[in-house]
């Protein structure tokens, strides 16, 4: 089982709700947000092209992150999940350093937090909070080794990216375009 | 043109507009770290040579000091912790991949063998050191008998704290000007170069100055030739890793790396040593202190610098 994420930044109208519900599910403090919009504008005007992107940790094949933690708190769950395990984390911020993405951030209680792609949802057979929220209906969550999963069907019909491949992190958010 | 925003706010200011995770905790332990890897490299190199009298300052009196050194980086290292409760998950697991995983169970080894060092010395140095309790006297006959082992682990062991502090940075791809191997071996040679000059710095004898200042001259001979290399390496990579050079080729960082770190920090100290080997009169001091100066500053500039530095996408 591989869980991946797409996002079609097509669709996308960059109207952060999919950080919202994230903040809210989670419970993440004041100020703080495990996935965030990015806008990227391309030329001069009018000749202007415009990608919006829901970005998020990437729970990449080869985490940086999971290979520079001391303490082994930093781990693949199953899926390849990447899940910091609260009482193991010693708050040195080698996992925050070692990111390409940013995608982590010290929780005001001392240890690192970040996106779960919602694992305690997917356990109960849900979909992550920012993908069932979605109101354009851009983002696509599953298995890959599924072929019928929506992610998987996306990915096949579409064409698409990930960011800095060439960190060789093998990151599991893809974005169609 | 391109222009690339977080719209949906992201308001986490230690990492936007660039990461700021790690503050004067990190390179000042790293200094501490290299600087007692350093004297006790020393220390045991002129023992295992057999000249322990020659070099009193490197083998007796410079390793008194380290103790102090390395519980000071252990207590910065500490108080950079965010989860301080939790340190000891340090030691539950030995993680091979991880950096901060090698440099706690390094620490673990070689700081009580900077005490029994220390301890072992103590009575030349202060001679009315007096070991209040006979289970102590027994302690230090015991050690003085595995002396030559207790050296010989103090070698490897200070070589390997001493590239680890550059390691613990050249292991993070994510952060372009840190991800190069060169830092290791340049961090183990300014250590050394520090620890030279700390023997200096406590030396009375000439001979012993002498010998020490040639060292010094040609680890600031070595370091220089690593930073050029660092900068060969740079400017041929990719992108990011030119982008990475150029914080000292032009940009923020450009006047303190070169003032301080090259021009204060090994190029000054290295006239003065020459101009004192060949029968000048320089106070000895003058160099050391820049040398140590020289290196606080290299890794001071070396973290804060690489955390601007960043993928682009």
């Amino acid at each position: 089982m591989r869980y991946a994420m797409a996002i079609d930044t097509r669709k996308c109208v960059g109207c952060s709700d999919c950080v919202v519900a994230c903040q809210t599910e989670n419970n993440v403090p004041i100020g703080y947000c495990r996935d965030w919009v990015v806008e990227v504008t391309d030329g001069t005007y009018p000749a202007l092209e415009l990608e919006l992107r829901s970005e998020r940790c990437n729970h990449c094949d080869n985490s940086p992150c999971v290979r520079c933690c001391p303490t082994g708190a930093s781990h693949y769950e199953k899926g390849g999940v990447v899940i910091v395990t609260h009482n193991k984390c010693i708050g040195c911020g080698a996992c925050i350093s070692s990111c390409p993405y940013d995608a982590r951030y010290t929780h005001p209680d001392g240890y690192v937090d970040k996106c779960t792609f919602c694992l305690h949802r997917l356990e109960k057979g849900l979909l992550p909070a920012c993908v069932s929220t979605c109101p354009t209906k851009c983002m696509y969550f599953g298995d890959l080794d599924d072929p019928k999963s929506p992610v998987s069907v996306v990915l096949k019909n579409r064409k698409h990216k990930t960011l800095i491949p060439e960190a060789g992190t093998k990151p599991q958010l893809y974005f169609l375009i | 043109m391109r222009e690339e925003i977080i719209v949906s706010g992201r308001m986490n200011p230690n990492i936007d507009p660039f990461l700021h995770i790690w503050h004067w905790q990190i390179p000042l332990y790293l200094f501490l770290g290299g600087l007692a890897a350093g004297i006790l490299f020393f220390a045991a190199l002129f023992y295992l040579r057999g000249k322990e009298n020659e070099y009193r300052a490197a083998v007796k009196i410079a390793p008194m000091i380290v103790p102090v050194l390395l519980v000071l980086g252990l207590f910065a290292l500490f108080l950079d912790l965010k989860h301080k409760a939790y340190f000891w998950q340090l030691y539950t697991v030995i993680r091979l991949q991880s950096p901060m995983g090698w440099g706690a169970w390094t620490l673990m080894i070689i700081t009580p063998l900077a005490f029994i060092w220390a301890a072992l010395h103590i009575k030349e140095v202060f001679p009315k050191w007096d070991w209040k309790y006979q289970w102590l006297k027994d302690l230090e006959m015991f050690f003085q008998k595995y002396k030559k082992v207790i050296a010989w682990l103090i070698a490897i062991y200070s070589v390997i704290l001493g590239v680890y502090t550059g390691i613990l940075f050249s292991a993070f791809n994510a952060r372009p000007l840190w991800n190069t191997s060169i830092l290791g071996p340049l961090f183990l040679v300014s250590g050394l170069s520090t620890g030279a000059a700390t023997a200096i710095l406590f030396s009375k004898n000439h001979e012993e100055r002498k010998t020490f200042a040639r060292i010094d001259l040609l680890l600031i001979a070595i370091e220089l030739f690593l930073i050029v290399h660092m900068f060969m390496g740079f400017l041929a990579s990719t992108q990011v890793q030119i982008d990475a050079a150029n914080l000292f080729l032009g940009g923020p960082y450009t006047a303190p790396f070169w003032m301080l770190v090259v021009g204060m920090g090994l190029i000054l100290p290295a006239i003065l040593e020459a101009l004192e080997l060949i029968k000048f009169k320089i106070p000895v001091y003058i160099p050391a202190i820049l040398v140590l100066f020289g290196g606080i500053m290299l890794r001071f500039i070396i973290a804060y610098a690489g955390q601007m530095s960043r993928w682009l996408y």
